[in-house]
């Protein structure tokens, strides 16, 4: 398997203060995959994604994307690759409308412009965008911003799609409206890295989760694998989704893998029904 | 709880300035001294509207069309100023760092008593108290600006405490914080509850958090009540909150799938916490 994403050895350390944000973290990430990155904040997690799209170069170590290393590349040649979805839209938005917003990037990494309506149009329409387009992206609320600061990546169509926490203060529509981007990314083959504290929603779409911890990587593994690791819950304060919690607690699956979804569990009982893996996370 | 109720709300309905539809419908809605009440609703059904009219933010500085009653601890927030009404109703917004204005930590929380024109011997041990209420004793100097998120959205609820509000609103109050920050925001919030006996008003969308704190929950959609009463008969609507777009904890929504399947198993209500959940699947075996 070839990964998109080879972190080898890195360490960051800020320049003012000289905290040591990495220590040597090395992780592959291989094209396709969906990662969930998770920790307390402070911990490394954004410090990491940045790595990955050159926004911050290692200290020492090395990062590639795509075979190319990212400390001889600028940000704006490996933009066409990663698309980084800041946690705070404010940083990231800058044009006067929705519409504009939505076709700037696909333009900036030279998508030929006779491509560009569709690739708007395919993101208003996900995203149910079509009533604010001529709208200038501060005259909306929050949340909208947010999935409009979401909807001007996607359009670039990046093979690594990064997310700083994508569902904060969102209400559960949106959610599952980010929760359904994540699985068509996955289905389209683009490798998705989430930075998140919803444990539900990385429980649902990821397939490999790490935790990070004061600057170092401490557990990695499928999200059923991590969420059962209770010395790494416990060090980093994490709580997995409460349907998982549950069949933890359950005295009589003691040793039973962890349950992600609430179909899963509820396929326990009763028998009749086997709904397993039907991601209760989207009512 | 007293008989009188500390918030009375009467045919409440807002529509700002600039807005297409109504934000709040007619609310009408009572609430006890001494409740905790979780408020949930999708992003716009009017959770942050009816916060702001508990103080009289709304009409007094965000302008709209209005209609209705409130009543807040005997007063009316329409014919009294905000200033006045800060005294009351303690507000705490999602983001901390956009309350945070002062260079220490000390003159954040006296920031308001100044404004209300407390003398300064009285003024200093009311800081020292808020921020030992909330776990930043000893913070006083310390700037806001290098606090945890956890520390300043504490910081910011320290600062409405030192006006000794008999009610604090709490517009989701953990949304930028990670697990740490937000468990000690609850937690908080728990103890004026039970210990001072304070009305806590919180709006939030992880509603397991909320099965485990509130005594009440309202459901509020496009500027109405749908739904409230106690977390057990709220998130037990679980075809109901769907419809709404709203999620009820996951124990809630598989306690009701099992159910579902065997209709004679596990009578009684729903189970909304995971203590809950695991009692209700024990008593079923």
């Amino acid at each position: 398997m070839s990964a998109v994403v080879g972190i080898d050895r890195a360490r960051y350390v800020y320049p003012r203060g000289g905290v040591v944000a990495l220590e040597e973290i090395t992780v592959e990430i291989p094209e396709g995959q969906s990662l969930g990155v998770v920790g307390q904040n402070g911990s490394g997690k954004t410090t990491l994604t940045k790595l990955m799209n050159g926004l911050l170069k290692p200290n020492s170590g090395r990062v590639l994307v795509d075979g190319r290393d990212t400390a001889k590349a600028s940000v704006q040649e490996l933009a066409g690759d990663v698309g980084y979805v800041f946690q705070n839209p404010n940083h990231q938005l800058f044009a006067p409308t929705v519409a504009d917003e939505l076709a700037f990037g696909p333009r900036n990494i030279g998508v030929p412009e006779a491509e560009i309506p569709e690739r708007v149009a395919e993101a208003v329409e996900f995203f149910g965008l079509a009533d604010i387009l001529a709208l200038h992206p501060y005259r909306i609320s929050f949340p909208l911003r947010k999935l409009v600061g979401i909807a001007s990546i996607f359009t670039m169509r990046p093979r690594v799609f990064i997310l700083d926490e994508p569902t904060t203060g969102q209400d559960h529509r949106t959610t599952s409206t980010i929760n359904r981007l994540i699985r068509r990314l996955r289905d389209r083959g683009s490798t998705v890295v989430c930075v998140a504290h919803d444990m539900p929603l990385l429980a649902d779409v990821s397939e490999r989760l790490i935790v990070m911890w004061n600057g170092r990587l401490i557990a990695d593994g499928t999200p059923r694998e991590v969420f059962a690791d209770r010395a790494a819950m416990e060090r980093t304060h994490l709580a997995p989704p409460q349907i998982t919690q549950l069949s933890l607690a359950l005295p009589g699956r003691t040793g039973r893998p962890a349950a992600l979804a609430v179909g899963e569990l509820v396929g326990e009982f009763g028998g009749a029904v086997g709904s397993a893996g039907t991601g209760s996370g989207e009512a | 709880m007293t008989d009188e109720p500390i918030i009375s709300i009467t045919k409440l309905e807002f529509t700002y300035t600039h807005g297409t539809r109504p934000a709040l419908a007619g609310v009408s809605l009572q609430i006890g001294r001494g409740e905790y009440v979780g408020i949930v609703g999708l992003n716009g059904a009017g959770k942050t509207t009816l916060g702001l009219c508990l103080n009289g933010i709304i009409p007094h500085m965000l302008m709209g069309q209005g209609s209705g009653a409130v009543r807040i601890d005997g007063r009316d927030p329409w014919t009294t100023p905000v200033r006045e009404m800060a005294r009351t109703v303690g507000m705490v917004f999602d983001n901390p760092e956009f309350q945070m204005s002062q260079v220490t930590a000390g003159e954040e929380v006296a920031l308001g008593l100044e404004n209300v024109g407390l003398p300064y011997e009285e003024m200093v041990p009311r800081v020292a108290e808020a921020l030992e209420l909330v776990g930043l004793a000893g913070f006083d100097e310390r700037s806001p600006m290098a606090l945890s998120g956890g520390q300043q959205q504490r910081l910011a609820i320290a600062s409405t405490l030192a006006m000794r509000p008999s009610i604090l609103f709490m517009d989701e109050p953990t949304s930028n914080l990670d697990p740490i920050g937000k468990e000690e925001v609850f937690e908080i919030a728990r103890r004026l509850n039970r210990e001072a006996g304070m009305t806590i008003i919180v709006a939030e969308h992880e509603v397991e958090v909320l099965a485990e704190y509130a005594d009440r929950i309202i459901v509020l959609d496009e500027g109405r009540i749908a739904l409230q009463g106690t977390p057990s008969e709220v998130f037990g609507e679980v075809e109901t909150m769907a419809r709404l777009g709203l999620r009820v904890p996951q124990v809630a929504e598989f306690a009701h799938a099992v159910r579902g399947q065997s209709a004679a198993a596990r009578r009684g209500p729903l189970p909304v916490t995971l203590a809950e959940a695991v009692a209700w699947v024990g008593d079923g075996q």
